[in-house]
């Protein structure tokens, strides 16, 4: 049982080991979550136990510390699995990121059930990891792609969704736009694409860290996620699938561990999950994300929601402080999740951010892996400031005076 | 070299750029770019008996690739062209004056890697 812990960022950041870091002589302000979060001590002094005490290949040897290496690898996918709602641990793939995950989905479900003609639907706010592995099963096989389009605010345009859903197969779409922040609302989505008899994909990758995410309720079809945004480890992700749908599936990878009988001209499969997980694992990691799981179970994901709504309010009020900015993204805090992306008139975002990397702030700029949203905004380039567990008001503050500063050096 | 990125020379030819503008009889017009951060410069050269007679830019980016294909200009206008052919790079930091980052580098030598993609074809080795 995990102890329930208020989320007091104050106290939160003591967790986290590189936070105490000073950058250019002054305190690190860490505002790049989006792209990876930081890592409490609790994933890396797991990581570091299962190196130091029980390393050793899990699912093979039947001597103590590969029993035990076992033991805590599979225990992670079970947290994973209470973590999202999965119907069962079986259903959760161990992967290398959501990349891969959302990769798996193409080779071996895309393969086989899209063919010619078919549309795959997509949006314009994509990460192109969700976006290009599409686009290489589209041309493959002749398949058509077609997009959800944002309004000026960000959100997504559905007054003709079930339109656009006819001759529709897959809809990939991510949960939370990691350039814009915008929330998407994915069950009703679903809702939707059930009824045209399209499935659903959704690139979870910015919302599993930043609140809760059911996947049962969602009524989604496959649910990709990585580690290393939710305090956890590069190197480890998760596919979550329908067990139907991955009993029917082909395997992805062949090689050790997703076999049961294997004969010089042909092999069959190992059960779920494993029939998906070639080759050893990523053992230490898995354990790692499993620990990042009971580290933010212990705040409660509403928690993890409810502070990061907060930061965004703020910084959203704050920013306009600044002349002249442009910021992207919803104007209503409840469907705006904790990613802000801004432009300013005079300073290029390489410019601004470099400029407040003095002041000891990591912000993210550049077109933030969505560059056909890029293009939809008009933009080269954005300046995105993202936050997390850790991030506290006065952050935003510093973030609002080095962008300040930055501008009286181009004035 | 000067640590200060944006010291008041650098910021001076980003919001004053030297050549700025287009060439309507340019000999060889050559857009460069970084697709990974935006930022676009193109050249306009004008060739006179062997010699760079005239050069303009146009371009749009950060203030590095700016102000990098500005002081670019100075520098080679008037040059035989056989001499910028293999116009180092390292000529073009050293006008710049301050320590680049790895990951501000392709900003301050997008328009040089155009010039030797203008003159050359191709904009040769990475330095």
């Amino acid at each position: 049982m995990i102890q329930t812990r208020a989320l007091n960022a104050e106290v939160v950041r003591a967790d986290f080991p590189i936070l105490g870091r000073r950058i250019n002589g002054k305190p690190m302000v860490y505002l790049d979550s989006a792209a990876t979060s930081q890592k409490p001590a609790a994933v890396i002094d797991v990581m570091d136990d299962y190196y130091r005490r029980y390393n050793a290949n899990p699912h093979r040897g039947v001597y103590t510390i590969s029993e035990e290496a076992t033991a805590a690898y599979e225990g992670a996918r079970q947290r994973v699995a209470r973590f999202i709602n999965a119907g069962s641990p079986k259903e959760v793939i161990f992967t290398r990121n959501t990349t891969e995950a959302i990769n798996l989905v193409r080779f071996s479900w895309g393969r086989a059930n899209i063919g010619a003609g078919d549309g795959i639907l997509l949006t314009e706010m994509e990460h192109h990891s969700n976006l290009v592995p599409w686009q290489l099963l589209a041309s493959e096989v002749s398949a058509r792609l077609e997009f959800l389009c944002i309004d000026d605010d960000g959100l997504l345009q559905l007054d003709a969704l079930e339109r656009q859903l006819d001759g529709i197969r897959l809809l990939a779409i991510t949960h939370q736009s990691n350039t814009l922040g915008t929330i998407n609302p994915i069950k009703a989505i679903t809702d939707a694409a059930h009824r045209a008899g399209a499935l659903v994909l959704v690139d979870g990758a910015q919302a599993v860290p930043h609140m809760p995410v059911d996947v049962q309720d969602l009524g989604v079809d496959f649910y990709a996620f990585s580690g290393h945004k939710m305090c956890g480890p590069t190197g480890i992700g998760v596919l979550w699938a329908r067990r139907a749908l991955l009993e029917a599936m082909p395997p992805f990878l062949g090689g050790g561990d997703m076999i049961k009988r294997v004969k010089l001209t042909e092999a069959t499969w190992n059960d779920l999950p494993w029939k998906f997980e070639a080759g050893t694992p990523s053992v230490a990691e898995g354990i790692g994300l499993g620990a990042a799981v009971d580290y933010l179970t212990q705040f409660g994901m509403d928690a993890v929601r409810a502070h990061e709504r907060t930061l965004v309010d703020y910084a959203m009020e704050k920013l306009q402080d600044v002349p002249g900015i442009t910021v992207y993204g919803p104007r209503d805090p409840e469907v705006h999740g904790g990613a802000i992306s801004f432009t300013l008139p005079d300073i290029h975002p390489h410019d601004l951010a470099t400029l407040v990397d003095r002041e000891g702030i990591a912000v993210r700029a550049g077109h933030h892996c969505t560059q056909p949203l890029m293009d939809r905004l008009g933009v080269a380039a954005t300046t995105r400031a993202s936050f997390y567990v850790y991030n506290r008001p006065d952050e935003v503050d510093q973030l609002v005076d080095g962008i300040q500063k930055a501008q009286k050096v181009f004035a | 070299m000067s640590d200060d990125l944006y010291r008041e020379q650098i910021l001076e030819h980003y919001k004053n750029p030297h050549h700025f503008g287009e060439l309507p009889d340019a000999d060889i017009t050559q857009e460069g770019d970084n697709p990974l951060c935006g930022d676009v410069v193109t050249l306009y050269l004008k060739l006179d008996d062997g010699r760079l007679g005239d050069v303009r830019f146009r371009g749009r980016g950060c203030a590095i690739s700016q102000a990098s294909a500005s002081m670019l200009t100075d520098l080679i206008v008037g040059k035989p062209v056989q001499e910028l052919k293999t116009f180092p790079t390292k000529d073009l930091l050293e006008e710049l004056g301050i320590q680049i980052s790895p990951a501000r580098m392709k900003c301050a030598t997008l328009s040089v890697n155009t010039l030797r993609v203008a003159l050359n074809g191709d904009a040769g080795e990475e330095e």
